[in-house]
């Protein structure tokens, strides 16, 4: 395999500042709908106290699950010493720095006082799951950033692998610690299960490749720099490996409910009921996010890029209406709080069979302005720093080519 | 000035402490007297938990349509007074409520007031990542409204739906409960009022509603004094914690569910 040149792209183009303009007013939208937010209370969002979790956190989780995912490319090179992945490392350790950061913003400032940050730092109770997560997030920009300059610097080359290592690891913890973050709710039907971790460990596997396959090819296509169907032949199988392995585990999941009758009523809700969930899981979640981009991956429509990048985009909007299941629909079932009864009245909304949620607009804006700021980071990171292969063609990369 | 103040706090004390055990002294059945004299705690003293208090609430005796003790806590805590009015009424705090059941099975109905169940083991308290929910040495479960982030986690874990976030600027606050934009809050069991030392001490206001309209249907008191009516009346009926699977050990209990 020849040595690998990494650099700067020129991001002189029209469509270099046009592609940041975009990404540039979505962000500053995003912050105006967080001051808007701020400024008068959540009583202008959909959320209430019934759905305390609304749209921010479906972005935030996303995203942060996403990140992980995104480093796995890396993690592949590195840890496992697969070659063809390693010139993919520095790209895939930014994406998953920026998809985080993107992910955090939301979800601090969705916070009810997020000036008090400080004290989310500097303030623990070690029984929280969410204490470890601030621990285990502001890790993670650590590790990563360790792991790139091991990558980027020459002298650093022996602590590359064990750098690699714990960054992977480190992924591996930071994604279980949010999938414990449903996992451990005791008190909500949805959520009990301890199957929740290892199902958001394989929704970062694939969420974060999908987003990852995208931005190379788009980043590739837009500097012109040649991108072989090598690589992208490989992930796109990964990826669909990672696409079926969420749907077994989603199976896996809803069986496991079926089969208890304290669950029924919740797992009727979700797949039979007359609520916008129902709808969203089959087709947005199953037949959009999963059963469509698989056949896509596995059929020749996969050779032209622009359906493999299309099969890619499917999985993330698939993956968001996954996570506004499980997050707004897991919340939208009312509690049990008096197992056998009914609840005839009550002013507090415990009469309803479900809570409704109408999201805002400024906090929709909030949660797609963290991919813009996600995005942001990658272009600018590219165009400030050598991440980008200057080429990924299949006679540059892959140790098998003949060619 | 202060010295002066404690000094003659104390004397008082002194004088009431005589005459109760003299009271005690007199009567041959002493214990109670003897208990109250334990108790006596002056504001200054440390939360112990000697104490756990607690309440029984009597769903035989609760009114179905009567709202007295929700209307108590509303104007005790300064909640539903004119505030929130930008709120919709899904987002409005509520820190205690009616709620009418039916037994599915059998069709028998109940109607009670919820309120945050004071945990032994609480959930929010668990998930709370700056420790903002906390629990008293009494068994009181509170938010701190100074380190409460907001992130609502607690009441995500909360198997009562017991807790309320602030969702806009509030004014006109009581006193005695300071309330805040952007934090959750719930149920304090009044701990102003219970807080008080011995002679001023007041159930909370719920409690104080209920026998006020004729109902006695909650009963106050501290569940670790064995003389207290609360443990008596646990001791000889039978009662019930709500999701008493989850094994949080509340300090809510209830009769006839």
């Amino acid at each position: 395999m020849k040595k690998i040149n990494y650099l700067e792209i020129e991001g002189r183009s029209k469509g270099f500042w046009t592609l940041l303009g975009t990404l540039g007013a979505i962000t500053l939208a995003g912050i105006a709908a967080f001051f808007y937010m701020e400024h008068s209370g959540h009583h202008v969002t959909g959320m209430d106290n019934q759905i305390v979790w609304g749209m921010p956190h479906v972005f935030a989780v996303f995203l942060i699950v996403a990140a992980s995912g995104a480093l796995n490319v890396a993690s592949i090179g590195t840890v496992f010493g697969k070659a063809i992945y390693k010139p993919l490392g520095r790209l895939s350790t930014l994406m998953a720095i920026a998809l985080l950061a993107g992910g955090l913003m939301v979800l601090v400032l969705d916070l009810g006082r997020p000036d008090r940050l400080v004290i989310a730092m500097t303030y623990y109770n070690f029984k929280s799951i969410f204490a470890w997560n601030i621990i285990l997030y502001n890790g993670f920009f650590a590790v990563t950033i360790v792991y790139i300059w091991m990558m980027m610097e020459k002298k650093m080359v022996g602590y590359y692998r064990p750098a690699g290592i714990v960054a992977f690891i480190w992924r591996l913890i930071l994604t279980t610690g949010t999938g414990s973050i449903f996992g451990f709710i005791v008190a909500r039907s949805a959520y009990d299960a301890a199957i929740m971790a290892p199902m958001f460990i394989i929704m970062s596997f694939s969420f974060g490749l999908a987003i990852f396959l995208l931005v190379l090819m788009l980043g590739y296509q837009w500097t012109e720099r040649p991108l072989g169907d090598a690589i992208v032949k490989r992930l796109k199988n990964l990826l669909g490996v990672f696409v079926a392995a969420v749907l077994y585990f989603s199976l896996a999941y809803h069986l496991t409910n079926l089969y208890a009758t304290e669950h029924h009523d919740v797992e009727k809700f979700i797949l039979a009921g007359d609520s916008i969930h129902t709808t969203l899981f089959w087709v947005m979640q199953i037949l959009i996010g999963g059963i469509i981009p698989l056949a896509i991956i596995y059929s020749k429509l996969s050779k032209s890029r622009t359906w493999l990048g299309l099969a890619t985009l499917l999985i993330i909007v698939g993956g968001l209406a996954q996570m506004y299941v499980i997050i707004i629909g897991g919340q939208a079932f009312p509690l049990d709080i008096f197992p056998g009864m009914e609840i005839v009245s009550s002013s507090f909304a415990d009469a309803s069979s479900y809570h409704a949620y109408n999201p805002s607009t400024p906090e929709i804006i909030l949660g797609v302005s963290g991919i813009a700021v996600a995005m942001l980071i990658i272009t600018m990171g590219v165009r400030i720093l050598k991440f980008m292969p200057l080429t990924l063609a299949d006679k540059d990369v892959d140790p098998h080519n003949k060619g | 000035m202060s010295n002066q103040e404690s000094s003659s706090q104390g004397i008082s004390r002194r004088k009431f402490l005589g005459a109760s055990a003299a009271t005690a002294g007199l009567s041959v059945a002493s214990g109670v007297s003897l208990i109250s004299v334990a108790e006596a705690k002056p504001l200054d003293t440390a939360i112990s938990s000697d104490q756990r208090w607690g309440m029984l609430i009597d769903t035989n005796k609760c009114a179905t349509g009567c709202t007295s003790c929700v209307d108590a806590c509303n104007t005790e805590n300064g909640l539903n007074t004119g505030d929130e009015q930008l709120s919709r009424q899904s987002q409005k705090a509520q820190w205690i409520r009616k709620v009418e059941l039916r037994d599915k099975t059998t069709g028998h109905e109940v109607s009670l007031p919820l309120m945050c169940q004071h945990c032994e083991n609480p959930p929010c308290v668990d998930v709370c990542p700056t420790g903002a929910s906390f629990k008293r040495e009494d068994g009181v479960v509170l938010v701190d409204k100074h380190i409460c982030i907001g992130c609502r986690y607690c009441m995500m874990a909360c198997p009562y739906k017991a807790r309320s976030f602030i969702h806009e600027e509030l004014l006109n606050q009581v006193e005695d409960v300071p309330r805040g934009k952007g934090t959750v809050e719930s149920c304090t069991l009044c701990v102003h009022r219970i807080d008080e030392d011995t002679n001023n001490r007041r159930d909370p206001a719920c409690a104080e509603a209920c026998n006020t309209a004729g109902h006695k249907a909650m009963v106050f008191g501290d569940m670790k004094d064995t003389n207290s009516e609360i443990s008596k009346q646990l001791k000889k009926h039978s009662s019930k914690a709500i999701r008493a699977d989850l094994k949080l050990n509340p300090g809510v209990r209830y009769r006839g569910i």
